[in-house]
C-alpha cells in the first residue's frame, strides 16, 4: 500500500471532529443530522482502512451494519423533525424542551 | 499517493462546507460531494462493494430523504432557515472541545504508528480492485456476509424493521395529539400534511 494507514485514520479523525463541531454548533436539526452522518462516515473510513491492513473483511461487514444503522437513524431523526414541525411550526433544537420535567 | 491527498482535501473541504452552510440544501450538496469522495477512497482501499453501497445507499437513499424533508418543511411556510443559527455563547467551548478531542486522537494515532503490518489472518487474497474473488470484491463480501457473519446480517433486518415501525409511529398521521399544556392550541390547529382516507 503506497499510503500509510495512519493517514487514513487521521483523515477519519478530522472528519469525525468536524461532525462533532457541527452537532455542537448548529441549531438547525437537519444540519445536526447531517453532521451525525459525517461522524458515521468517518468511523466507516477508519473501519475500512483497518480492514485493509489486516486483509480481513470483518471490517467490511461491520461497515455494512453501520450503514444500515445510519439509514435507520436518518429515517427516525427526520421523522422526529417532521413531527416537531407539524406540532409547533418551529424547528430549533434549543427550543424543543417539551420533555423537560 | 496523489489521489489520496486530492480526495482528502475534497473530503475535508466538503465536510466543512456541510457544517458551515446556512441553508440545509447547500449542506446536502456538500454532503453529497463528501460521500462521493469517500466512495473513491474506499476504492483505493480495495473495498469496491462498499464503494457501491456508499453511492447507492447514502447518496441515493439517505440524501434523497433529507432533500424530501427539506422540501416538505419549507413548502408554503417560509424558508426553513429563518432565525439565528449560531450559538455565540457555545462557539468557543464547542470549538475548543472539538479541537481537543481531535488533538487527542491524532496524538494517539501518531504515537503508535501502524505502518504496513504483516497480514494477520487474511480472509482472502489481495488483488487488483475489480478482479473476481479478491479481497473486497462482491463475491468476497457476499460469502463473508452469508456464512461467517450471518448474525449481523439478521440484526440488520431487525434494525430496519424497527426503524420502519418507529417512523410510522412518530410521523404517521395517527400520531397521538398532545392534550395538555401549552401546545394544546397548536395541536388543535394542526392540520395533517397528508389527509388520511378514513
Amino acid at each position: 500500500m503506497s499510503v500509510d494507514v495512519s493517514n487514513y485514520v487521521v483523515l477519519a479523525a478530522v472528519m469525525f471532529f468536524i461532525g462533532v463541531a457541527g452537532v455542537l454548533l448548529r441549531r438547525n436539526p437537519l444540519i445536526v443530522l447531517m453532521s451525525i452522518e459525517l461522524m458515521f462516515n468517518a468511523a466507516n473510513l477508519a473501519l475500512v482502512a483497518f480492514s485493509r491492513v489486516w486483509v480481513n473483511n470483518a471490517g467490511h461487514i461491520f461497515v455494512f451494519l453501520v450503514v444500515t444503522v445510519a439509514a435507520a437513524e436518518a429515517a427516525i431523526g427526520l421523522a422526529i423533525v417532521v413531527a416537531l414541525f407539524r406540532r409547533a411550526k418551529n424547528v430549533d433544537v434549543d427550543e424543543v424542551a417539551e420533555l423537560r420535567g | 499517493m496523489t489521489l489520496f491527498w486530492i480526495l482528502a482535501v475534497i473530503l475535508i473541504a466538503s465536510a466543512v462546507f456541510t457544517v458551515t452552510q446556512r441553508s440545509p440544501v447547500y449542506s446536502v450538496v456538500g454532503l453529497l460531494t463528501n460521500f462521493l469522495a469517500l466512495a473513491a477512497l474506499y476504492l483505493t482501499l480495495n473495498a469496491e462493494f462498499l464503494a457501491i453501497i456508499q453511492v447507492v445507499v447514502y447518496s441515493g437513499a439517505i440524501l434523497m430523504l433529507f432533500v424530501f424533508v427539506i422540501a416538505l418543511l419549507s413548502s408554503g411556510v417560509g424558508p426553513f432557515r429563518e432565525g439565528p443559527d449560531r450559538l455565540p455563547r457555545v462557539l468557543l467551548p464547542a470549538l475548543a472541545a472539538s479541537l481537543a478531542g481531535l488533538g487527542f486522537l491524532v496524538y494517539a494515532v501518531a504515537r503508535v504508528p501502524l505502518g504496513p503490518l504483516p497480514a494477520h489472518r487474511p480472509t482472502s487474497t489481495l488483488g487488483q480492485a475489480g478482479a473476481a474473488d479478491v479481497f473486497g470484491s462482491v463475491s468476497d463480501f457476499g460469502v463473508a456476509l452469508f456464512t461467517t457473519h450471518l448474525l449481523p446480517f439478521e440484526i440488520t433486518a431487525l434494525v430496519l424493521m424497527v426503524a420502519v415501525v418507529g417512523v410510522i409511529l412518530i410521523a404517521g398521521d395517527a400520531a397521538p395529539l398532545p392534550t395538555r399544556g401549552r401546545h394544546r392550541k397548536a395541536a388543535r390547529e394542526r392540520e395533517p400534511i397528508v389527509k388520511a382516507g378514513r
